[in-house]
């Protein structure tokens, strides 16, 4: 008993006391340790850049800002759901095909029965669609986690698999693989009001899909940095035996997180199609390496256990700046895939660098 | 002697006559051993003996084919690591114990994290969670100087600490230790032996499995030799010198450093824990001269 007690007056004082060895790190030295702190730096170097280059061309302007954002929403919310799973250390290579695929499904549920669709009102079809994209997504996780194969060769064939089912689909009933005609179904000015309406700020349209990314980067970013899943996940991430010896449902969660990026995958669909009035099989092509570019550069580590969503928020925002910075400078929009690829390469070696900071911190 | 005054207590886990058969392969044959609370069983044996198979056998993984297992003086039959969990009996595995690139408050909580606040809006209780990882940890005499630090910056010997700390803290009656000391230099095993003797203070029964008996002599109080899969020999502590159980063993360690290592742990230490620690500093020291010439391989 004196013992415990004579223990416990050695230990150092309580907690709120500050420890002799706590080194003072000043808020600078912490925050580079922060995950997405490189892209955040990359996203200023990349904005000065073309700020100077592509100065005359109206680059820093309302106008210039709505497109790169407008550009930026739907990368951004695929990428929240693709950080959500890089970090507990799975891939979804179908997220891009699953685009098409449920725009596809969609249209073909509202599309009247005379040009080959089902002729469903608007709610029903959204409902069947949405279900339908995740039994996709459960279906890749549920594929993972049984076979334990890497979700990279599993999803490589969804990103096949997908595709090919929306536009054999599409030419099967209605032997087109573009689908038309999504403002004429009662409903749809409620459905845009809520996803594909134009904001206009200063004379320039803001997509309000924007609003939508940005809610799903706050909410993300509150799941992993203050609930029990967000633990959960970098857990599984990081060592997926050591969280099962400790009892988190290591499969049930991975299976969730592909739901979710099938999730994803719908809300940009049901956006585009808003926004388009109608869909095409082969939307969304890339979108899967595009969501992977933006959560690595935003500091997701390849490998799991590590990484953030506003880093992959702002990685999809340095993806838009480049394509529309070049886009504007009217240089060759080859050089996109150069710059891009650059980027990608320079944000990795900087983040390992900053990784390495934090541990040795 | 303490082996006496434990005579009356009933041991918290028992198995009698075990075996564990992977089709034509005998693991384990007639195993039987037990920890009381309070108390260090050592199981020892060298690589092979079928000491990873008679833990997890313990902790849940495997079932055993014939033979009774026995927590609290019923028998029972665990389908998976989280029941044994649930019961009170954990295992703190050698690489699987932490994971390094989170935090130590996350790692401590991790699967068990403590809650705030009602659904949708339901949250880690994060500042909860610090400070009872802080407090925790220097009960088990480890000051961590910031619970925010990645689990990767921390020594082998210091993750193995959190890990027991945490097992501790989450009520474990049974602390199962997998080879703690093994990738650990001798310093470093020093600080993990002393939060053995913590744990066991605390009245945890400890099953610590090592193949080092420099490493298990000084804290135990019992010692369970397995050999091909079966149980060599089973000695309480005033039973056995420490010569007998390195020759048992074979193979030996820097016994003077040890000693030495011991003693100075000694030192920093109160009550029963520094009587323990220079009674076996004293013993290694004494033993350390015959052990070198103490014939191999009795």
């Amino acid at each position: 008993m004196t013992t415990e007690s004579e223990t416990i007056e050695q230990a150092p004082g309580p907690p709120d006391m500050p420890d002799e060895r706590v080194r003072r790190v000043g808020g600078f030295a912490r925050l580079m340790t922060r995950p997405e702190i490189g892209a955040i730096a990359a996203l200023v170097v990349v904005w000065v850049f073309f700020a100077i280059v592509a100065w005359d061309n109206n680059f820093v302007s309302m106008a210039a800002t709505a497109s790169i954002l407008n550009r930026a929403a739907p990368l951004g919310i695929l990428a929240v759901a693709v950080a959500l799973l890089m970090i507990a250390g799975e891939f979804d290579l179908s997220i891009g095909s699953l685009i098409g695929f449920a725009g596809i499904a969609l249209m073909l549920m509202v599309t009247p029965g005379s040009q080959g669709g089902f002729g469903l009102a608007l709610g029903p079809a959204i409902v069947i669609a949405l279900a339908i994209t995740l039994v996709a997504g459960f279906f890749n996780g549920i594929l993972v986690v049984t076979t334990k194969l890497p979700s990279f060769i599993i999803t490589l064939g969804g990103l096949f698999i997908f595709r090919g089912l929306a536009t054999a689909a599409a030419r099967i009933r209605t032997s087109r693989t573009q689908l038309g005609g999504f403002t004429d179904i009662p409903g749809y000015e409620t459905l845009n009001a809520l996803l594909g309406q134009k904001i206009g700020i200063f004379g320039a349209n803001f997509d309000i899909a924007i609003l939508w990314w940005v809610g799903l980067t706050a909410l993300a970013t509150w799941v992993m940095l203050r609930t029990k899943v967000g633990n959960w996940i970098y857990g599984v991430g990081g060592d997926p035996n050591a969280s099962r010896n400790v009892g988190v449902p290591v499969n049930g969660l991975k299976i969730s997180l592909f739901v979710l990026t099938a999730f994803a995958a719908f809300l940009v669909a049901l956006t585009q199609v808003t926004q388009f009035g109608g869909a095409d099989s082969l939307r969304g092509e890339q979108q899967e390496f595009n969501a992977i570019i933006a959560a690595v550069v935003g500091g997701v580590l390849l490998t799991g256990g590590y990484g953030s969503v506003v880093g992959a928020a702002v990685g999809a925002l340095i993806f838009a700046l480049v394509q529309q910075g070049i886009t504007i400078t009217g240089v060759d929009a080859d050089w996109f895939k150069v710059f891009v690829g650059a980027i990608l390469v320079l944000a990795v070696i900087f983040n390992n660098y900053i990784r390495q900071r934090a541990q040795k911190r | 002697m303490i082996h006496n005054d434990s005579m009356s207590i009933p041991p918290i886990l028992e198995v009698r006559s075990i075996s564990k058969y992977f089709g034509s392969v005998i693991a384990l044959q007639d195993v039987s051993m037990f920890v009381r609370p309070g108390e260090v069983t050592c199981l020892l044996g060298d690589n092979g003996a079928g000491k990873s198979t008679l833990i997890k056998t313990l902790s849940g993984v495997h079932k055993p084919t014939e033979g009774e297992y026995l927590f609290q003086g019923e028998p029972v039959e665990f389908d998976s690591p989280r029941q044994a969990l649930d019961r009170g009996i954990a295992t703190v595995y050698q690489d699987l114990a932490m994971i390094p690139l989170m935090s130590i408050w996350r790692n401590f909580f991790l699967g068990s994290e403590p809650t705030k606040g009602v659904p949708p809006l339901r949250r880690f209780d994060v500042t909860h969670a610090k400070q009872v990882t802080r407090e925790e940890m220097s009960k088990m005499g480890i000051d961590i100087r910031d619970p925010d630090q990645p689990v990767g910056t921390l020594s082998g010997g210091e993750r193995q600490s959190v890990a027991i700390a945490r097992a501790v803290y989450f009520g474990a009656k049974v602390l199962i230790l997998d080879e703690p000391t093994a990738a650990l230099g001798v310093k470093q095993a020093g600080v993990v032996l002393r939060y053995i003797l913590q744990a066991k203070q605390r009245g945890i029964g400890v099953i610590f499995i090592t193949h080092n008996p420099h490493h298990a002599y000084p804290v135990g109080d019992h010692f369970v030799i397995l050999r091909r899969g079966t149980v060599y020999g089973d000695y309480a502590k005033a039973d056995v010198p420490l010569e007998q159980l390195v020759s048992m063993m074979a193979g030996g360690a820097d016994l003077e450093a040890l000693s030495h290592e011991l003693e100075t742990a000694s030192r920093t230490h109160t009550g029963r824990a520094a009587e323990e620690l220079a009674e076996a500093a004293e013993a290694f020291h004494a033993q350390a001269a015959e052990a070198t010439e103490a014939p191999k391989g009795e």
